[in-house]
């Protein structure tokens, strides 16, 4: 036997569900800084990233259930190497994948009976921090785009409230990691903060300096010195750490040992 | 009705998008956009026009890494198709191919090659091992089989350093796929029998990054010597071979005025 449910209802039912599991994890936060844009997150694990590369100049953000929203960036990066493959590189673009997102996550939240629990935020770094974009999408396809700082779960609307007081352009990088992690880890409640290590971050970058692939991840001694107060480190180095392998982490491990180590100690560059 | 995404819902990310599974750019094509492929577009019946043909390319081991080479020409039968083709690509940051054949279908095939690798680098969060590298390629070639029977054959050369191993590493292979591991060097393409006859007797184990580079021109100068199809070094119009050095530091692209050095050094030798 069927009862009738208004369309209001089965909606707020719907958005009150997602919201409930969005708001359960930790929050994600975007934020500009003089060099680019970085983003930091409370994730204590390794391997399952809060924080992706989707394309040269895009990076993807969110929170939520895992499993949705890694499907969601799978997506990104295939809508990405397909229109970069068929068109050409320079024509991938934030406002074309937020897009794809937002009809995607809308067409999921009326037509199928369990919405997304995510939100994301998909940001591009351009020429100048005037030209960065940056788009937070909730689970229902709404789209807001915002203007140098973004924060997702868990307790954003407090960490918006902050970052709309403190957050300036033009802050180095040290100083907008430094504020993110401050506000990452107030209780809100109003007791005591929590310290937040290096090792409970995922905290990345796209770098506006780099020539093509702008984004890669901060760890290591490197994130430690950034978040560090009485150290000069400002920024991340431009150039990746002078060891074979993926190079979408810099670390800073090299740089530290290069220190120790007699210099030329490494092979000149061959040519 | 679909649009310019492939989906029955206008903007939304189809299916094919989020379903999880392959890390591979190339099936996800084959599933989603068949018609991009190079070997899965229907050739109407009749022969081909002629088409611009790429020709030598050589490839070196040496002491810590591998050096390829390709000459400038592309030749369409007895014309010159062009004089500043460039044959010799980066694939990711630790492999080249260099191209010989139809010129067309095979800089499609670069192409879509660094696509596939990026895109497994970026799904799966790690590089391709050297061999998988050489694999996908295989795969590639594999599925252009029946162009190949038409006449537009590519054989590509792959190189470049095997991060695990340590050691450069060269891969030549066949139309139909066939992937053969080639000791110390090799060179495909219509000039290749008087490249490999300088490679055999230039080749010498212990070579430098600029020893290797003076063999691989020297290769491609034997080759322009007795092959019409192949360019020599076109000291007036300044057009050099590109040739691509890769090391456990990465891919470099040698300059011209190091070629142009090399060429005169050569120059001198001979006369």
């Amino acid at each position: 036997m069927n009862f009738y449910v208004s369309p209001e209802q089965v909606m707020k039912d719907r958005a009150d569900y997602a919201r409930k599991g969005i708001a359960r994890g930790r929050s994600v936060v975007v934020l500009g800084y003089e060099g680019g844009i970085a983003f930091v997150a409370e994730n204590p694990s390794r391997a399952l990233h809060k924080v992706s590369e989707i394309y040269d100049r895009i990076a993807f953000a969110a929170v939520g259930k895992y499993n949705e929203f890694e499907n969601l960036r799978v997506a990104g990066v295939r809508y990405a190497d397909l229109r970069g493959y068929s068109y050409d590189r320079v024509d991938v673009t934030v406002r074309g994948l937020a897009n794809a997102y937002a009809q995607t996550l809308g067409t999921v939240f009326t037509t199928e009976s369990k919405p997304m629990e995510v939100e994301i935020v998909v940001a591009q770094v351009g020429d100048d921090a005037e030209s960065d974009q940056m788009y937070r999408l909730t689970y229902d396809g709404s789209v807001a785009e915002e203007q140098g700082y973004v924060a997702i779960g868990g307790q954003a609307e407090q960490i918006q409230t902050a970052l709309q007081e403190r957050w300036a352009q033009g802050m180095t990088l040290a100083d907008a990691l430094r504020l993110a992690v401050e506000l990452l880890a107030k209780d809100p409640n109003g007791g005591q903060p929590r310290t937040l290590g290096a090792g409970q971050l995922e905290v990345a970058v796209l770098d506006r300096l780099r020539p093509r692939r702008a984004f890669r991840r901060l760890a290591g001694p490197l994130l430690g010195r950034l978040l560090s107060t009485d150290d000069p480190t400002t920024d991340v180095p431009h150039t990746d750490d002078p060891v074979p392998g993926l190079h979408d982490t810099l670390t800073g491990d090299a740089q530290a040992s290069d220190e120790a180590d007699a210099p030329g100690e490494q092979a000149p560059p061959e040519g | 009705m679909t649009d310019s995404l492939g989906s029955p819902t206008p903007g939304r990310l189809p299916a094919a998008y989020l379903e999880p599974g392959s890390s591979s750019f190339t099936e996800f094509l084959g599933a989603h956009a068949p018609q991009l492929l190079p070997g899965r577009r229907p050739l109407p019946p009749g022969s081909v026009p002629e088409t611009p043909h790429g020709t030598t390319i050589v490839a070196l081991t040496f002491e810590g890494g591998v050096v390829m080479a390709g000459d400038r020409r592309a030749t369409m039968g007895n014309l010159i198709a062009h004089r500043e083709i460039e044959k010799v690509y980066p694939t990711d940051e630790y492999s080249c191919v260099g191209i010989a054949g139809t010129a067309g279908i095979a800089v499609e095939m670069v192409r879509l090659f660094q696509v596939e690798l990026e895109h497994y680098e970026k799904i799966e969060g790690a590089l391709l091992s050297f061999d998988g590298k050489a694999n996908r390629l295989s795969t590639m070639i594999r599925g252009n089989l029946g162009l190949a029977m038409q006449g537009l054959a590519v054989v590509p050369l792959f190189a470049g350093f095997d991060i695990d191993r340590g050691v450069g590493r060269i891969f030549s292979y066949d139309v139909t796929g066939g992937r053969y591991e080639e000791r110390n060097h090799h060179s495909v393409g219509s000039g290749s029998l008087f490249a490999r006859g300088s490679l055999k007797k230039r080749w010498q184990p212990g070579l430098d990054a600029a020893g290797a580079v003076a063999v691989a021109v020297e290769a491609l100068w034997d080759a322009a010597d007795d092959d019409s199809a192949t360019g020599g070094p076109d000291e007036q119009r300044k057009i050099f071979p590109v040739v691509g050095v890769v090391t456990a530091e990465g891919y470099h692209r040698v300059a011209d005025d190091e070629l142009a050095a090399a060429v005169a050094a050569l120059r001198g030798e001979q006369s």
